[in-house]
C-alpha cells in the first residue's frame, strides 16, 4: 500500500457524501479535496474554504482599466491633439465617463477570467487533468491524502460507513482525458 | 434528499399590527394632514397653494410608485421562476395590495391639481392652444392632442387601473394557492406576470411623461420614462429590504437569512447603479447637444436654488450605495443595509424634489414644515395600509412551489 498516493470514496448521493466528511472531520483525518458534479450549498464553509480572493484581482484590473482610459483620453484630447468640440472645454469630464466605464469593465472582466484561467490551469492545448472521471458524471468524491494519513483501513472504514459505494486507492494523483 | 426538510419554522405566524408600529403610522399621518392644512390655509408664502400641491404630487407619486414596484417584484419573480424569494412574498404582496388606494389617491391630486391650475399649467391654461389669443403657444398647441385634460384623465385611469387589478390578482392567486395547493395558481400567476410586465414595461414611461415630465411641458426626453423607472425600483426594492429587516428584528419571519438579505442588498446595489446610469445616459445627451429646448431642463435645476440639491442628489442615490454596499459583509450585515436604505430612500424624495419643484414652483422653493410633514404623512399612511394589509395572511405562502428552496437559500 506504500505507492498508494489518494484515497478516493465514491458516493452516489450528496447527503451521504456530507455524512462522510463529518464523519472524517471528527476523527481528525484531514481532507484534501472534494469533487462533485453539482454544487453543494454550505460545502465550502464545511470545508473551511477560504473566500475566493477574485474580487480583489478584478478590483485592481479594473483600476488598472479606469487609470489606462483617462490617461489615453488625456494624452489624445488634451495634451497631443487639442479639439475644439462644441465650443466645450477640452478636458470635459462628462465626454470621458462612457469610455471609462467601458474600459474599466473591460479589464476587469478580462483579467478576472485570465486570472481564473491561470489558478486552475487552463490554457490551449492543455488537456484537462481530475482526480476521478465519475466526479464530473454522477459521483460524489472526497479524496484523502494518503501519505499525510496513516491507518488508511481505518478510512476506508470510515467512508464505507457513511455510505461510500466504492473507495479507490490511487498511485497517481489525476487521469486526463488526453 | 431526506435530512434537509426538517426545520422549525412556524408557517401560521402571522404579523400582528398593534402597538409602536400603529401609533406611530398615525402619528405621521396626523403629522400630514396638519402639514397639509397648514400649507393650504396657514403658510404666509405667496405661492403656498402651489408648493402643497406639488408636495401632494410628490409623496403621491412616489407612494404610488412604491406599491407598483412590489407588483413589479412580484411579477418578476413569477415570471423568472424565482426560489430564493419565496419565503418574503408576502411583503411585495401587501405593497401591491394597497396600490389601487395608491392609484385614488394620485389621480385625485393630479385632476384637482390641473383643475385648479396648481400644477400642469405649462399645458393646461387659458388660451395655451387658441390660435390668436394673446397666450397662444405653438409648442403646446402642437401637444395639445395628447397633452389635454380628457386624454391625460383616461390615461391615467386607464394605466394605473390596469396595473391595480394585475396587482390585486396576483395577492388573490397566492391567497388561493394557501387555500388550495397545487400548481394551477402559480401557473396563473406565471402567466398574469408575464402578460403584467409586458404592458408595464410599455405603459410606465408613458405615465411618467404625463404626471411628472408634462410639469414642464415644453422640455421632453425620451430617456425620462426609463429613469423614472429606474427610481421607482431602486426606492421599491429600499421598502421591501426595510420591510424585511425591520420585521424580522421584531420577531417575525425568522426563516429570512443573511443570503435573502444579500441578495436584496445585491438588487439595491445594483439598480442604485443603474439609476445613475439612466441619469447620466439623459444628462450626457443632453449637455453634448447643448441645444436650448433641451438644456432649459438643467440650466434650472443649476440656478443656485437647486444647484446643492443637484449634487447632493448624485451623492446620495449613487456615491453612497455604491461606496458602502460594495463588500459581501456590508450587504449581509443588516443594520448598514438598513441604513443604506433608509438613506437611499431621502435620496429618492430628493430625486422627486428635483423633477417636480422647478416646473411647479420654479425658483421659489421651500423646504420646511409642508415639505416634512407631507412626507412624513405619507410614510405614515403608507405603513399604516401596508401593515394592515400584511396583517391579515401568514407571513408565508406555504403552498408556494419553490418555498422549499427559499427556506434553504444560501450563497
Amino acid at each position: 500500500m506504500s505507492n498508494v498516493k489518494y484515497i478516493l470514496g465514491h458516493f452516489e448521493d450528496p447527503d451521504d457524501m456530507m455524512h462522510g466528511i463529518d464523519k472524517l472531520q471528527e476523527n481528525n483525518i484531514g481532507i484534501y479535496d472534494v469533487y462533485t458534479p453539482m454544487p453543494i450549498h454550505g460545502i465550502e464553509d464545511k470545508l473551511g474554504y477560504k473566500r475566493s480572493r477574485l474580487p480583489i484581482a478584478a478590483f485592481c484590473f479594473g483600476l488598472t482599466g479606469t487609470i489606462t482610459a483617462i490617461s489615453m483620453i488625456y494624452y489624445m484630447l488634451v495634451y497631443d491633439w487639442p479639439m475644439n468640440i462644441g465650443g466645450k472645454p477640452s478636458l470635459a469630464m462628462p465626454d470621458f465617463v462612457p469610455i471609462t466605464f467601458e474600459l474599466t469593465v473591460l479589464f476587469g472582466a478580462y483579467g478576472m477570467m485570465f486570472t481564473f484561467f491561470y489558478a486552475n490551469h487552463f490554457f490551449p492545448g492543455r488537456a484537462p487533468r481530475v482526480m476521478d472521471f465519475r466526479a464530473t458524471d454522477d459521483r460524489f468524491v472526497i479524496a484523502i491524502d494518503a501519505k499525510s494519513n496513516p491507518y488508511p483501513d481505518k478510512i476506508e472504514d470510515l467512508l464505507k460507513e457513511a455510505g461510500a459505494v466504492e473507495v479507490k486507492h490511487n498511485e497517481r494523483k489525476y487521469v486526463s482525458y488526453e | 434528499m431526506g435530512t434537509h426538510n426538517q426545520h422549525t419554522h412556524n408557517f401560521t405566524q402571522q404579523y400582528e399590527f398593534s402597538g409602536k408600529a400603529k401609533t406611530w403610522s398615525l402619528i405621521a399621518i396626523v403629522i400630514g394632514i396638519v402639514a397639509i392644512a397648514y400649507g393650504f390655509l396657514l403658510d404666509p408664502a405667496e405661492n403656498h397653494v402651489e408648493r402643497t400641491f406639488a408636495n401632494l404630487l410628490l409623496m403621491s407619486y412616489y407612494f404610488t410608485c412604491v406599491c407598483a414596484a412590489g407588483a413589479f417584484f412580484l411579477a418578476l419573480q413569477y415570471v423568472s421562476q424565482a426560489g430564493w424569494s419565496a419565503g418574503l412574498l408576502r411583503i411585495p404582496q401587501a405593497f401591491a395590495k394597497v396600490l389601487p388606494i395608491a392609484a385614488v389617491i394620485l389621480i385625485i391630486i393630479c385632476l384637482s391639481g390641473l383643475l385648479t391650475h396648481n400644477l400642469y399649467h405649462h399645458w393646461n391654461g387659458e388660451g395655451l392652444t387658441v390660435k390668436g389669443s394673446p397666450e397662444y403657444d405653438p409648442a403646446i398647441a402642437n401637444k395639445a392632442a395628447f397633452l389635454n385634460v380628457p386624454f391625460f384623465t383616461i390615461r391615467q385611469v386607464v394605466f394605473l387601473g390596469i396595473y391595480s387589478i394585475f396587482a390585486i390578482a396576483l395577492a388573490r392567486f397566492s391567497n388561493n394557492e394557501d387555500l388550495e395547493g397545487g400548481l394551477k395558481n402559480y401557473k396563473k400567476s406565471f402567466k398574469i406576470s408575464a402578460i403584467f410586465l409586458v404592458i408595464f414595461g410599455f405603459t410606465t414611461p408613458i405615465w411618467a411623461f404625463d404626471t411628472i415630465m408634462s410639469l414642464e411641458a415644453h422640455w421632453f426626453s425620451t430617456m425620462f420614462g426609463w429613469y423614472n423607472f429606474a427610481a421607482m425600483w431602486v426606492s421599491g426594492l429600499c421598502v421591501i429590504t426595510v420591510t424585511a429587516i425591520l420585521l424580522k428584528k421584531a420577531g417575525y419571519m425568522n426563516w429570512l437569512n443573511d443570503s435573502h438579505f444579500h441578495d436584496l442588498g445585491k438588487l439595491v446595489f445594483a439598480f442604485s447603479i443603474f439609476w445613475t446610469y439612466v441619469w447620466f445616459a439623459q444628462f450626457l445627451l443632453i449637455w453634448y447637444a447643448n441645444m436650448p429646448e433641451e438644456t432649459v431642463y438643467f440650466y434650472k435645476r443649476w440656478e443656485p436654488e437647486y444647484k446643492l440639491w443637484f449634487w447632493v442628489n448624485i451623492v446620495i442615490n449613487f456615491v453612497a450605495p455604491v461606496l458602502i454596499l460594495m463588500t459581501r459583509d456590508a450587504k449581509r450585515r443588516t443594520n448598514t443595509l438598513l441604513g443604506v436604505c433608509i438613506l437611499l430612500l431621502m435620496g429618492h424624495w430628493l430625486d422627486y424634489y428635483l423633477m417636480i419643484m422647478p416646473g411647479t414652483v420654479e425658483e421659489h422653493p421651500g423646504f420646511g414644515v409642508i415639505e416634512i410633514g407631507t412626507a412624513l404623512g405619507f410614510a405614515g399612511l403608507f405603513s399604516f395600509l401596508m401593515l394592515g394589509q400584511l396583517s391579515r395572511k401568514p407571513l408565508v405562502p406555504k403552498n408556494h412551489p419553490f418555498l422549499e428552496e427559499s427556506l434553504h437559500h444560501s450563497i
